[in-house]
């Protein structure tokens, strides 16, 4: 499983994370390893580092990581999990510019036919305005 | 200056009191032009430094400030975690147990940097860089009565806030009705730089 890039979701809402975890499984089973997180530390609205890092973890590939995020918080608080990760996975990991239901599906998509990390994250990133 | 374990475990408790007491005003700012949650997140993390103190204060002051920020990091669960915890760790990977004014300006003037980037935002965005800068400007004139002209710059920094319109956070969302209300993340780097200029000057 772990010749696929992983698939991160990062949201808010703990409901919001895991709704999009399972359209992902639903467009690509479990060819793609998934991780979601949502919900603050205390079980609020809100994102957590220590629960992002641990969805890293879970979604961990040696291909790397991408991961969707929703709002602000989100994505600084993603970019602080990333740089507390051990040194030899930080680079493997990269927080993509784009819708969150919309860009997991697509980059779960991409990650599925064994794309690389740049190619997942392009892909999500597509779907963002310019 | 030394800064010895009692005094880094009064610093502490001093900013973390100050801010818990100040949730339901940073609250009441963030629910006006953000998402109400500031003050909740910033209690969470300050009371998980107060039920750390005493080990957190056993450090050194560099160590110590890492261990804050960390803490906020994992702790507060808004975009200010990541904020202010950078500003902690960058401080504890400058500064040693015996400070001057000008160390203390040089490693505030790095952690601003980092904050920066971290929030990647610049002064006069209507967020906590705007009190940042003016302090630090402070900290660099040094000279007599310097923490009743830190809280002084800081209280009328986070105030100049209100008119300006937010470019950056939650609160960009709202555009021009962003304007009138005071930036809750000046407002709690307002309240930080207080605590820490009442307890430099014996008042905590």
């Amino acid at each position: 499983m772990s010749e696929n890039v992983g698939i991160v979701i990062v949201s808010h809402s703990a409901d919001v994370a895991r709704g999009t975890a399972l359209m992902v499984e639903q467009m690509v089973g479990h060819e793609v390893p998934l991780g979601w997180c949502g919900g603050d530390p205390g079980g609020g609205l809100g994102t957590s580092v220590e629960a992002i890092m641990a969805a890293i973890d879970q979604a961990w590939s040696e291909r790397g990581v991408a991961i969707l995020v929703d709002l602000g918080g989100a994505e600084t608080n993603s970019e602080m999990a990333i740089e507390m990760l051990p040194e030899a996975r930080r680079a493997r990991v990269v927080v993509c510019n784009a819708p969150v239901v919309e860009g997991a599906v697509m980059a779960a998509t991409e990650a599925a036919s064994g794309a690389s990390l740049e190619a997942v994250r392009r892909t999500a990133e597509e779907l963002t305005p310019v | 200056m030394m800064i010895d374990r009692q005094a880094r475990k009064l610093l502490f408790e001093t900013v973390a009191r100050r801010v818990i007491a100040s949730t339901d005003e940073l609250t009441d700012l963030d629910r006006a032009i953000g998402d109400g949650d500031h003050g909740a997140n910033m209690r969470r993390g300050f009371e998980a430094v107060l039920a750390a103190v005493d080990e957190l204060a056993a450090k050194n002051l560099g160590e110590s400030l890492k261990g804050v920020g960390t803490t906020l990091v994992m702790k507060v669960g808004g975009a200010s975690g990541p904020l202010y915890g950078t500003l902690f760790m960058s401080l504890g990977k400058t500064l040693d147990d015996e400070v001057t004014c000008e160390r203390v300006a040089d490693a505030f003037a790095a952690a601003i940097e980092a904050v920066k980037a971290r929030g990647k935002s610049d002064v006069g965005q209507k967020t906590m860089l705007d009190v940042l800068f003016p302090v630090l400007a402070v900290l660099r004139e040094g000279g007599t009565e310097l923490p009743v002209r830190l809280k002084a710059v800081a209280k009328a920094a986070a105030e100049e806030t209100i008119p300006m319109r937010a470019i950056r956070g939650r609160a960009s969302f709202l555009g021009e009705r962003s304007v009138g209300h005071m930036d809750p993340g000046a407002r709690s780097s307002a309240l930080i730089v207080d605590a820490v200029a009442d307890v430099m000057e014996g008042l905590a």
